[in-house]
């Protein structure tokens, strides 16, 4: 029964929370917004005191449900876990995992390698290791290019029956390394869950390990009768997370997910999910730990896993392949990517700093951008955390995409009008790039399409009314959305663009 | 005997009887000429007794499809197929130009034509010099044309578009050059059987060019012009004068016309719906596109009416008009100047879709974004009002369909408004600001603050 529930709600969570990173038609975040933002890692980042309050109380009381509920990234694993079970009982194998003792050197370890990466800073890090972001990104670059595919199907056959229903989504690598540690993370945590069910979430996962040291202690857990027992060792073999050791009649409570597997899989309901701390016996039993040391397997493949995610990280970013047009028009040639000394982060960001301090790189924003204009980072110190660019598109007026679906409190929720109040970047102009100097014609798009009215064409010659206008940038009005270095003429590289701010709520008197 | 005699004593069609006079029919089905209640009908030509098909066949708008490098080419299986019916059902004047289609369209009306008998069909070609008015460059592309098209005469030929920069154009590129003295020799010559131009432009340009004809510098055969029920009256501002105006002053001097527009470039074909009800209403089976045709051709100065039938579909339609031609009488006039005044009150682009304009140097897909934004007018898929019932349906409709018409890059809001597209557009549409003001549009639907 238990366990059925916990299917039940965890499907609903695992559901939604893809839905989030693949949806298409913007709605989603309506209904199930609030499953991203209740995540552990993101709530702490976004100091969403009631939701981290609320996990610490859940796991005291119950036990780590969160691990195996609301964790897309823990749903995946049992997943896996479960078509490799699927797969044994075919073959009349029923061995499908064997207790496996704790491995507290690598757990603890990780985790305070993980606080010092946050203390310093090194973003890149942090971001590998948060599971629910670690999950967006394989959502957002293994999963979502599916479902636009898909989508676009749709949209040629819409077309013909001259439907609005589906349009065309552009699928384009938003950026390469980030797609590479997705794809390999992966495929690592595939391999792991295959293996081990919960290998990963009881060795890695930096939010197991704390929410572990909470389990210990919690009021609710399963706990074996002795008298009960038989020794049969279903549970044991069939725990994931290779916590039941019955030669002990032992449940470690750090390592257990409270999945109630045991609980049904039990014959002779010697298992019973129960408070802990009403029997004596059965409370110092249920407390018991047995440590082991060994389990060299999952630790070598984490430190694969690791040095390979780095070696990446350093890896050139493949530039934007050209596409080649019709004869019938003049080719326009793709934007490049300009420099940019600062970064610029999105509207509802407090600072660059702030943003990035906060951000775990879930992808969601980059998911959701409908302007193709938030994509990871390449930058190895904000590693897969977003920045703006404005090759494909600017930051709309009207959109407040972003800043609706962050659930870790680094893009604040905004309203359109708010939005202008925002300043992100500050647009410059390239005198020996604007087409008015190259090409001796009259411009200024930049000017038109600005919607803040930001950019004033001045006279190229102060001297002679009748000679060409430049455009010039009013600092104090430029709030950085890119409108014109998305729209100005001059490719590949724009004669106008972007450059961050470091702040951007800022009093100007 | 004489193939222009023959007809004049015979006054057989005019296609089986060049056909017969020839010796050699092309093939083609017999039935299905002669096999309506009038036939195709003829209008002949005063300054010579050339009886040409009403229906005139325009190749500006032959199908074009991708080659294997991605380039546009004209598809010639369906041109040919093209050709065939219509000739089969006495189309007999087909006119092209050296410019249309990226400079493909004389080779391919040259390539379905040579299948048949030379003296079955008329030739009409223009001297397009827009680029480069050098007298080198202008001889090449006059010479061209005859190699384009496989022959050694021209039955119709005509300075392309002049009136657009007024007298100074003209005279930049056809006087000062010496082309109107070449092209009166290769008349004498028998090279041009009949010499006109095709005007765009306001109505002193048009005064100046007859101008020229009453003080009998030169002789205009005949005049081409933009003729409908729209344009008849309500030629769009100053700088198109209306068809009426050229009718009549070509009349006076009892030139023939030949009429390109018929349809304003398909606009004339597809109306917004409350128009479109009320040609139905009168004639449920007939095309909304019959009455244009029928208005046109109810004048009897004009001489063919050129329709650019891109497929077949147009074409039959277009046969099932001619092959039983009724002309308007008073108040059927009277209706349809009702009609054009009705469909002057829609904001559409006065845009005939003729790509004069493209390419753009700056890659803005001109004619595209006006067709749809047409299209969207005409299709009532048009949100004027936030208000309106179903804006939110027809917001979304305008917007994913620009998408899907226009890539983004070549969207109005790229248009910098350098203005080099003007001087080629024939209709004098501001385009540039035409342009903005969709793109002004596409904002109000994309921010929601229509």
């Amino acid at each position: 029964m238990l366990r059925h529930i916990r299917i039940v709600l965890a499907s609903i969570f695992f559901i939604a929370i893809t839905l989030l990173f693949l949806d298409l038609t913007g709605v989603m975040h309506l209904w199930f917004g609030w499953m991203a933002k209740v995540q552990f890692l993101p709530a702490v980042f976004a100091a969403n005191f009631a939701v981290v309050a609320g996990l610490v109380l859940l796991t005291l009381i119950f036990g780590r449900v969160y691990c195996s509920v609301i964790c897309p990234m823990g749903v995946f694993q049992d997943i896996v876990s479960r078509l490799r079970v699927t797969r044994d009982r075919r073959r009349k194998n029923h061995k499908h995992f064997a207790f496996s003792g704790e491995k507290r050197i690598v757990r603890y370890g990780v985790l305070i390698l993980f606080i010092s990466a946050l203390l310093i800073g090194f973003h890149a890090f942090v971001a590998i290791l948060a599971p629910y972001s670690s999950y967006g990104r394989i959502a957002q670059n293994l999963f979502a290019p599916i479902v636009q595919g898909i989508n676009n199907l749709f949209a040629i056959i819409a077309e013909r029956a001259g439907s609005y229903a589906f349009y065309t989504r552009d699928v384009w690598i938003h950026s390469l390394p980030t797609l590479i540690i997705a794809a390999i993370t992966f495929v690592v945590v595939v391999i792991l869950a295959w293996k081990g069910g919960r290998t990963y979430c009881n060795t890695i996962c930096p939010v197991g390990t704390v929410l572990g040291l909470l389990s210990r202690f919690s009021l609710f857990r399963p706990v074996i009768d002795r008298e009960a027992c038989k020794n049969c060792r279903v549970c044991e073999h069939n725990c994931k997370a290779s916590c039941i050791d019955i030669s002990t009649h032992s449940i470690d409570a750090s390592r257990c997910v409270s999945c109630f597997d045991c609980i049904d899989n039990c014959k002779f309901s010697a298992l019973k999910y129960r408070f802990a701390y009403g029997r004596k016996d059965a409370a110092s039993e249920a407390l018991g730990q047995s440590p082991g040391m060994t389990g060299e397997s999952s630790d070598t493949s984490r430190r694969a896993f690791l040095i390979g995610a780095a070696a990446l990280a350093t890896t050139a970013v493949a530039k934007a392949q050209q596409k080649k047009v019709d004869g019938g028009y003049a080719a326009v040639m793709d934007k490049k990517v300009p420099h940019r000394d600062i970064p610029v982060t999105p509207f509802g960001s407090r600072s660059v700093k702030d943003f990035y301090n906060r951000c775990t790189a879930c992808q969601l924003c980059v998911a959701t951008c409908p302007n193709g204009v938030l994509r990871p980072s390449t930058d190895f110190d904000r590693l897969m955390q977003p920045e703006m660019s404005y090759e494909r598109g600017y930051c709309r007026p009207e959109c407040t995409k972003c800043s609706e679906v962050c659930p870790a409190g680094a893009i604040l929720p905004i309203t359109p009008e708010e939005k202008t109040s925002y300043k992100v970047g500050l647009a410059r102009v390239d005198r020996d790039l604007c087409v008015v100097e190259t090409k001796g014609v009259s411009c200024g798009n930049c000017a038109r399409r600005c919607p803040v009215g930001a950019i004033r064409m001045v006279l190229k010659d102060p001297s002679d009314p009748k000679s060409l206008r430049i455009p010039t940038v009013i600092e104090t009005r430029c709030i950085g959305c890119g409108a014109c270095e998305n729209l100005c003429p001059s490719r590949p590289i724009s004669a106008i663009t972007v450059n961050g701010r470091e702040n951007h709520i800022e009093k100007l008197f | 005997m004489d193939r222009r005699q023959f007809i004049k004593t015979t006054g057989a069609g005019a296609l089986t009887a060049a056909a017969v006079a020839a010796g050699c029919a092309p093939r083609r089905d017999d039935n299905k000429s002669g096999n309506t209640p009038s036939g195709m009908p003829y209008r002949v030509n005063p300054n010579n007794g050339d009886r040409v098909s009403l229906l005139g066949y325009g190749c500006m708008r032959w199908p074009m499809i991708k080659d294997a490098s991605g380039a546009d080419i004209i598809d010639q299986n369906v041109v040919d197929e093209l050709v065939e019916h219509a000739m089969a059902n006495g189309v007999n004047y087909y006119d092209t130009s050296p410019a249309y289609l990226q400079g493909q369209s004389e080779r391919a009306a040259g390539l379905a034509l040579k299948r048949y008998p030379r003296d079955s069909y008329y030739i009409a070609t223009k001297l397009s010099n827009f680029g480069n008015f050098s007298p080198e460059a202008s001889l090449r592309m006059y010479r061209d044309s005859f190699e384009q098209m496989y022959t050694d005469y021209f039955d119709y030929y005509l300075l392309h578009s002049i009136g657009g920069g007024g007298w100074e154009q003209f005279k930049r590129r056809y006087l000062d050059n010496g082309m109107v003295d070449f092209l009166k020799k290769e008349k004498e010559a028998g090279r041009i059987r009949q010499l006109g131009f095709s005007f765009h432009g306001n109505q002193q340009a048009f005064d100046d060019f007859i101008a020229m004809h009453d003080r009998g510098e030169i002789h205009w055969d005949f005049v081409q012009i933009q003729m409908n029920y729209i344009d008849w009256t309500h030629a769009d501002g100053v700088r198109n004068v209306n068809a009426e105006y050229l009718y009549k002053q070509l009349d006076d001097r009892e030139i023939p016309i030949t009429i390109m527009e018929p349809l304003q470039g398909g606009r004339l074909a597809n109306v917004p719906a409350n128009v479109a009800t009320r040609f139905k209403e009168r004639e449920p089976d007939k095309s909304i596109a019959s009455w244009a045709f029928r208005f046109v051709g109810t004048y009897p100065r004009v001489l063919t009416i050129l329709s650019g039938m891109t497929d077949m579909a147009p074409l039959k339609d277009n046969l099932d008009t001619f092959l039983d031609f009724k002309p308007l009488n008073e108040e059927e006039l009277e209706f349809m100047e009702e009609m054009a005044v009705m469909m002057k009150e829609y904001p559409m682009v006065n845009c005939n879709d003729c790509n004069y304009c493209m390419p753009c140097p700056w890659g803005i897909d001109i004619p595209g974004i006006f067709r749809h934004y047409n299209k969207m007018i005409t299709d009532g898929t048009f949100a004027q009002s936030s208000e309106q019932k179903e804006y939110a349906r027809l917001r979304r409709a305008y917007l994913v369909s620009y998408d899907r018409a226009i890539p983004t890059v070549r969207q109005a809001a790229h248009c910098i408004s350098c203005g080099e597209c003007l001087s080629h557009c024939p209709q004098s549409i501001a385009i540039p600001k035409e342009l903005n003001r969709i793109n002004r549009y596409v904002e109000k639907l994309k921010r929601d603050t229509l």
